[in-house]
């Protein structure tokens, strides 16, 4: 069983769980994943790692309710405990050493990702910069922490409500026509997003790193639900990612395939709303 | 007198045409009364032919013996001194390919039919028994096991009986490896595996699951714990696909990924949240029992039409013949010397169909079997929305990549002496990891073997 430590609800969408995991804990690096089952009849269900804390012992997830497993655990409480978790599972994100200065992007709940790495590299001493992008105002996250562990923070949301406005790749194209040279880029977000910024980066050849979040069961290489196409060969997400060269990452093939259990996922949220709509009454 | 029936006693089963729609046992196995008349067929060879047949050496014409003198208990004794998963070999050895394949009265008829009668006394004991585990003297020696599927466990076990403080660390959530997540509910009830799992607890066996070793343990962790040995049985690993033409698909995936859904997580029960792929009509390709296992999953999940695709005839298909006719009688539709070349999907880009060659059988190849070779101008559209790779795995590079020391063969296989030992002093391995896909049997075969190794390393340690 593992303990929930801290819950916050980030915005009506997301949610940050610290959960109890001293194993997990001691080994976890930034850009690897863990799989959580809240209970017995709960399904396997990958989630990168948002954060941990190896002397308390505790690894930190933020996720945002997509299906019916992660709606069960967001409704569990601070002490409550879920029954599986298992991780760190996946290779940590890496850079060669003569990168010096890179830009992070961030892109919704991605920016939960995108956090440990820009203050990873941030500590090591790189030059981060910190593009994140949010649909609106009402969805931000992170803001503050991101402030804090880069070099600079450009916020940016679709509508203009807050920040910039315009998508991420518009804020990158912006600064990398303004001279500014990024040794290399690090995306995450929803996969449109990390398609679009690396057909960006490619004409301008900086090397850029994506995560994938493709579906998965066990997550040790057995189930090969989370192949992707990569340079035109199969690759396991799940022991070769999930961060790859995002200009080799066949895109179109992913979303398809993520895709796959979709009218399923689009129940559970139009259950959820009318569940939600018949306790406001 | 022997009993001279030239045939088997036969096995009662569920209707094929009511079993191909529930996740219940096919088999529902002996009475006792039908146990003792099969057992009675049993010549009792002096040469004991039928036991060299079997990886871990079961007494099987003492066994028998027990049974056809109506000592049911008896019998699981015996058969419990040499093989730790009874219940589970009972149901799930290729009997036919190794010990009925020896037996004498397989001349002239049917053999005895050896892995129904094992099964008998596994399930008597099971439902009768009394479980007077005797915990073994502690011998003040630690050791580990990593993976908790058959070659694991049955050296967890038996390591345990010597006295050992054993760990196990299992990856999954629970225990069992193969037999929770690959064969079958209809073929192995789960909770006969975890009835096996909860005896090894019983004799002091620690699990602990949720534990991949490589990423949050090391092998080298492992042994600054205090374990002076460490058996790696962490079975196969990366599933193999084609490399054809629309893989990538919609509704192409992995027998694995297929099987752990239904199996591991239920997915086939009302009330657990893995979702299956709903299918109409599945092509498994591939014709061992992991692809029998598929198919006859897809047939229960609901699909109207399910076929094997095999590129060689039915002769040389690596299933266990049972498994085979019981995917026939439930309406599994087997496209032998057939081979799909590419897959076509819809504009959503669901896979809609798979463009087929047919095959004849040539010359041998370096297997033995008569290779494949495909007629030209045979190609034709079979019209499905699943297929299911069920075409082999190659060993999972988790341990080998994050154990220094740790070598393997060109295919991935760890590499391991005579005495079961890796090229890392102290680790042993066995099962899937070092041979590549076989069998539960074989699996525990080198778990036992690895145990006497492994205490007899640790007994000249000290």
């Amino acid at each position: 069983m593992f303990r929930i430590v801290r819950k916050k609800e980030l915005n009506p969408s997301v949610t940050l769980m610290e959960l109890e995991a001293p194993y997990i804990a001691a080994k976890a690096k930034p850009g690897q994943f863990v799989i959580f089952r809240v209970d017995e009849q709960g399904e396997r269900v990958p989630l990168t790692l948002a954060g941990c804390d190896p002397e308390k012992g505790t690894v930190t997830l933020i996720f945002q309710l997509v299906g019916r497993s992660t709606q069960k655990l967001a409704a569990r409480e601070e002490g409550e405990s879920i029954l599986d978790l298992v991780g760190p599972l996946g290779l940590p994100t890496t850079l060669p050493e003569s990168v010096k200065r890179i830009c992070v992007i961030g892109g919704g709940v991605g920016c939960a990702i995108a956090y440990p790495q820009a203050k990873a590299f941030h500590a090591q001493g790189l030059h981060v910069d910190v593009i994140a992008g949010f649909r609106s105002k009402d969805i931000v996250i992170l803001e503050e922490e991101f402030r804090s562990h880069s070099s600079e923070l450009i916020l940016c949301t679709d509508d203009g409500s807050y920040g910039q406005k315009g998508f991420v790749t518009d804020a990158l194209k912006a600064r990398i026509e303004s001279g500014i040279q990024y040794d290399a880029v690090i995306a995450i977000g929803p996969i449109p997003m990390m398609k679009f910024v690396c057909l960006l980066t490619k004409e301008y050849g900086i090397p850029t790193i994506v995560s994938l979040n493709p579906i998965m069961v066990d997550g040790t290489g057995m189930c090969g639900g989370c192949r992707v196409t990569v340079d035109g060969r199969v690759r396991y997400a799940c022991v070769e990612g999930p961060d790859f060269d995002g200009h080799l990452v066949d895109f179109d093939e992913l979303m398809r395939r993520n895709n796959t259990f979709r009218e399923r996922e689009a129940e559970c949220r139009m259950m959820r709303a009318a569940e939600q709509a018949a306790n406001r009454r | 007198m022997p009993n001279m029936s030239n045939t088997k006693v036969p096995s009662p089963e569920q209707d094929p045409k009511v079993r191909a729609h529930n996740f219940e046992e096919v088999t529902s196995g002996y009475t006792a009364e039908m146990a003792v008349e099969e057992a009675t067929r049993c010549l009792n060879c002096k040469n004991r032919p039928c036991m060299t047949g079997c990886p871990v050496s079961v007494q099987i014409p003492d066994f028998i013996r027990e049974i056809a003198g109506g000592n049911f208990e008896g019998a699981y004794s015996i058969i419990r001194e040499t093989s730790s998963l009874p219940a589970v070999c009972g149901r799930v050895c290729p009997q036919e390919r190794q010990c009925e394949s020896k037996c004498v009265r397989g001349i002239k008829g049917e053999p005895v039919g050896i892995g129904r009668l094992e099964r008998f006394a596994a399930d008597h004991h099971m439902q009768n028994g009394t479980e007077d585990v005797q915990l073994p003297p502690k011998n003040g020696h630690k050791a580990a096991i990593v993976g908790a599927g058959p070659a694991g466990l049955t050296c967890a076990g038996d390591l345990a009986r010597l006295g050992y403080e054993v760990t196990v660390y299992e990856a999954f959530h629970t225990a069992g490896g193969v037999l929770m997540y690959g064969i079958p509910e209809f073929r192995l009830p789960k909770d006969i595996v975890q009835r096996e799992v909860d005896g090894l607890r019983r004799l002091g066996v620690k699990i602990m699951t949720n534990m991949v070793i490589g990423k949050v343990l090391s092998i080298d962790e492992i042994m600054a714990e205090g374990n002076e040995a460490v058996f790696v049985g962490s079975g196969a690993g990366l599933p193999r696909f084609m490399g054809i033409e629309g893989e990538g698909l919609v509704g192409v995936c992995s027998a694995n990924e297929y099987l752990t859904r239904i199996n591991l997580m239920k997915g086939y029960k009302e009330g657990y949240d893995t979702p299956v792929l709903r299918s109409k009509s599945v092509a498994v390709v591939g014709g061992g029992n992991v692809a029998m296992d598929a198919a006859r999953s897809a047939l229960r999940m609901g699909a109207e039409h399910v076929y094997i695709i095999y590129r060689r005839s039915e002769a040389e298909m690596p299933a266990r013949r049972e498994e085979v006719l019981h995917a026939k009688e439930e309406g599994v539709e087997f496209l032998t010397l057939n081979n799909p070349l590419r897959l076509i999907g819809d504009d959503s880009g669901r896979v809609c169909a798979a463009v087929v060659q047919k095959m004849e059988l040539g010359e041998p190849d370096e297997s033995g079997r008569r290779s494949p070779v495909p007629v030209e101008g045979s190609e034709y559209e079979l019209p499905v929305d699943t297929v299911i790779m069920a075409i082999g795995t190659s060993p999972n590079p988790l341990i080998r990549t994050t154990t220094p020391g740790l070598e393997a063969n060109k295919r991935g296989c760890l590499i391991v002496d005579e005495a079961m030992m890796t090229t890392k002093e102290g680790v042993y391995a066995g099962g899937d990891a070092v041979t590549g896909a076989a069998t539960v049997i074989l699996a525990m075969g080198a778990g036992k073997a690895a145990a006497r190794a492994m205490d007899e390393y640790m007994q000249k340690k000290d």
